[in-house]
């Protein structure tokens, strides 16, 4: 064995470098506060494995990129781990960066001889920041394409030469495969082959000068190994340590629904380190065309600051006059991540901020269950706006919910856990836990008595004091008022029974805001019969609901209509003779002189696209239609979409079980 | 091992011998044309080297650099008069609230042609009859910019701007207004929108080519 060392040491020189690398003086012996840079490097060498490991996985064209980053995380075996550990890593690079920064300004370890290594650690730390903001995009998800649609957009402003600039960072004049391609070129393979180069100068150059010795030397000198050394691990392991208790915790890093240009996203942010920057812009000094000082020439200024901070340490004050820019920079900048982070929990668009990140979760999740489920034939995102469940609730948020409501919104709230209690309900809606909990309530989202009807904005059922338990939904409070049925559950048993039921019928779930609350089915039906029914009718009327319901062919309630045959059977004879429906509507074949809707088929698919397309057919309300425009016939929706909101309504659409939803 | 072994020391035998030769060549020919290098004026070959060095560097670079600047010898093929069919009138709310809808064209992605997908969104509104088009993107940097119906306003969740449902802007630090959008009629329900992105940034709206 010594042997073939000698060899190798006699052709390559290794014990001599061994030995300059290991048995390098410090004075004062080994400490603490030396380790930064170590665990520096470290992180970084974490995220060349993980990176290379991820390459393997990750395809970057935007047909591809969210698909295969899905796959990683949720598909491949330890994806997700690996994914987590180079997301979270990098989530605290900058912080060891600043730290790193601020022990070499404050111990004036930037002074001569050591200015052009600590310009090789300024470029160092713009390089880390430079790999943040290409990597965000990667994943080609909602929250990485809007922000760093913004970020792109900055390049527009650099004098003369920016559009240009901008067309060649994202390739082209929009987004798309080159804008991934290109990014993945600058995140895997330009700035990390600079970073090499630039640390390899920064420890060459930080050999030649030596450490900077921490005054007063506490004890004598001592070489790096294996003091320093063995301090440096540890720091390391606490790095690792806590990146990978965040990681389990968080299960990997989260994945957000695919980038789509045509959906907006309330919820566009940069990462963290960045938001300083954000909000900067957000002040009233640099709007419109002054814009350029806040996005480009003041931090640019800033950056040549730091520069110069070896020539500025000069002076007899400089090293002082450093340390108060530093803090000046660091207390600026933390301020402002501050206030963006407040701005987005409290600030006037607080509700429609956190009701977008709500938003997002729950679209990501679901097209990671439809992937799961079906397999990606073109693209996730094709998954999405062919899945009734998303894309009905967004049609029908966009075309129906001006009059009608969904279970009192507009198809498109997130229904969040249930308050216990009025004080529950309270701590949900504090700053505190706006800030940190997943289960916070805007005060300006819905809430209402559980088993009631009534949805009213948070605030408004805090004000009242009643106790209760409450249902909670991430939801705003439309501004036109409901005018038209709440169709959440339409056409299941007790969707029917209600509308059966007079007062009920005239109430703001039904009919009460149409022309209906005065037609024939409630003046000459519901309001002159069926409220003197005896006991015996009413079970005729319940058995009608049934047998009408049947005719939807729910999935919900396949199992119901099965075990009810005989039920229904009676409640087809009770609708067409002892009740009579079929004197005003058409069942099992078409009437003429029907003046309400046909129930033959009521609630099936088939009959909610009829309806939608045209409620003013002959079928359903040739004379009394209501304000209900003919989506179809007016080529208002198209076929297919009006197939997605019947799907949707009708709860017609592929639904995860527990087993599949396990990992 | 020992066949190793035997192996290696042959190897820093030779090597030793190489050395020793190379030194005593060195002090026997001092002056002649083998040995040590004598300082000349070389300028013609140093000129040399140095273009050569260029020349080999650049003809990869030039050919990357070049690939590169693609993006900007390249222009949007204007298919048509721009127009696309974005809906019908009836679907455009009668209150005069705007709504938001897809503009779904085909798009040429790199080395993908894609049939009907969305290419982005306009917000339509009625104003005494009239369709009006705004564009949804933020003229400040280009976030998405929502129609709050409780304020009947527009809002970009960016940078807070805020505008009127006329586009105007009634506060925050956008340059300009919202990018309104050409509009015709064809067929007499038709809506059909002059579809194009404008540079962000400027207090002039700039087509983005």
């Amino acid at each position: 064995m010594k042997s073939l060392l000698d060899w190798l040491d006699h052709r390559t020189g290794i014990r001599s470098l061994t030995r300059e690398a290991l048995f390098e003086n410090i004075p004062g012996g080994s400490r603490w506060r030396y380790v930064w840079g170590s665990t520096l490097t470290f992180t970084l060498f974490v995220q060349f494995i993980t990176g290379v490991f991820l390459w393997m996985g990750y395809s970057a064209s935007s047909g591809d990129a969210w698909e295969s980053v899905n796959y990683i995380q949720n598909e491949m075996s330890g994806g997700w781990l690996l994914r987590g550990i180079h997301h979270w890593t990098a989530q605290f690079m900058p912080v060891l960066l600043l730290l790193h920064l601020m022990q070499v300004v404050i111990d004036g370890a930037y002074k001569a001889p050591r200015e052009v290594n600590y310009w090789f650690g300024v470029l160092l730390l713009l390089l880390v920041l430079a790999l943040s903001l290409t990597g965000y995009l990667l994943p080609w998800d909602q929250k990485g394409f809007w922000a760093t649609k913004v970020a792109t957009n900055l390049i527009n402003l650099v004098p003369f030469i920016g559009p240009e600039m901008q067309k060649l960072v994202i390739g082209g004049s929009e987004y798309g495969h080159h804008t991934l391609t290109r990014f993945f070129a600058l995140h895997a393979g330009v700035l990390p082959g600079l970073l090499v180069l630039l640390i390899v100068g920064h420890i060459y150059l930080f050999r030649r000068h030596g450490i900077t010795p921490a005054e007063p030397k506490r004890k004598r000198d001592a070489y790096f190994w294996p003091d320093q050394v063995f301090k440096d691990v540890v720091a390391c392991l606490a790095v690792m340590m806590v990146v990978m208790v965040v990681v389990f915790s968080a299960h990997g890093a989260h994945l957000g629904s695919p980038a789509d240009p045509s959906e907006p996203f309330s919820a566009a942010r940069p990462d963290w380190y960045f938001l300083f920057l954000f909000q900067f812009l957000k002040l009233p000094f640099f709007a419109g065309e002054n814009e350029v000082w806040g996005a480009i020439y003041i931090p640019g200024i800033a950056v040549g600051l730091i520069c110069l901070m070896p020539f500025i340490g000069r002076w007899k004050l400089g090293h002082v006059f450093n340390i108060g820019i530093i803090f000046v920079f660091l207390g600026g900048a933390g301020a402002l991540t501050y206030l963006a982070k407040q701005e987005d929990v409290t600030g006037p668009n607080s509700a429609t901020y956190l009701r977008g990140v709500l938003a997002d979760t729950r679209d990501a999740d679901r097209v990671t269950a439809l992937a799961k489920a079906r397999g990606i034939e073109t693209t996730a995102l094709s998954l999405l706006k062919d899945d009734p469940k998303t894309q009905g609730a967004r049609l029908f948020a966009q075309h129906c919910a001006s009059c009608h409501r969904y279970d009192g919104h507009d198809g498109l709230g997130v229904e969040l856990p249930k308050a216990g209690t009025l004080a529950e309900l309270q701590s949900r809606t504090t700053t505190l836990s706006r800030f940190a909990s997943a289960d916070a309530v805007h005060p300006e989202w819905l809430a209402r008595k559980s088993a009631t009807n009534e949805w009213q904005t948070v605030q408004s059922v805090l004000d009242e004091k009643t106790e209760g338990v409450f249902d909670v939904i991430a939801g705003i409070q439309l501004q036109e008022k409901q005018s038209a049925p709440d169709l959440k559950d339409f056409a299941t048993q007790q969707w029917i029974r209600d509308l059966l039921d007079p007062d009920k019928y005239i109430s703001a779930r039904y009919f009460g805001g149409t022309t209906h609350r005065d037609g024939a089915m409630y003046k000459k039906f519901l309001n002159r019969k069926v409220r003197k029914y005896a006991a015996d009718e009413r079970e005729m009327l319940d058995a009608i609901a049934v047998a009408l319901s049947a005719e939807a062919k729910l999935p919900s309630q396949v199992a119901t209509d099965q075990t009810s045959v005989a039920l229904i059977k009676q409640g087809i004879a009770y609708l067409e003779d002892d009740i009579g429906c079929i004197d005003c509507h058409a069942f099992g074949e078409p009437d003429p002189d029907a003046d309400g809707p046909d129930l033959t088929g009521y609630g099936s698919r088939q009959w909610i696209i009829d309806f939608v397309k045209n409620p003013g057919h002959e079928k359903f309300y040739p004379e009394n239609n209501d304000r209900m425009p003919a989506f179809g016939v007016k080529k208002i929706l198209t076929d297919n979409e009006i197939g997605l909101i019947a799907d949707w309504l009708r709860g017609d659409y592929y639904e995860p079980t527990t087993a599949d939803q396990g990992h | 091992m020992t066949l190793g072994f035997r192996f290696f020391r042959k190897v820093e035998n030779q090597e030793e011998n190489q050395v020793e030769l190379s030194e005593s060549a060195t002090a026997d020919t001092q002056g002649d044309e083998i040995g040590e290098p004598v300082q000349e004026r070389r300028g013609f070959i140093k000129f040399l080297c140095a273009f050569i060095g260029t020349l080999i560097s650049v003809m990869p670079f030039g050919a990357g650099v070049w690939v590169y600047l693609d993006p900007l010898a390249k222009r949007e093929d204007d298919d048509g008069d721009g127009f696309i069919k974005v809906t019908t009138l009836d679907a455009i709310p009668a209150d005069g609230s705007p709504a938001k809808f897809s503009v779904v064209a085909d798009k040429v992605d790199a080395w993908n042609r894609f049939t009907n997908v969305s290419i982005g969104a306009v917000y339509l509104r009625l104003v005494d009859g009239v369709p009006k088009a705004l564009h949804t993107v933020c003229p400040h940097l280009g976030c998405f910019v929502d129609y709050r119906s409780g304020n009947n306003d527009f809002f970009c969740p960016c940078h807070n701007s805020n505008f009127k449902l006329d586009g105007s802007m009634v506060s925050g630090v956008s340059p300009r207004a919202m990018d309104p959008l050409e509009i015709r009629i064809r067929n007499k329900t038709e809506v059909w929108v002059k579809f194009q992105n404008f540079q962000p940034g400027h207090s002039h709206a700039v087509p983005v080519s």
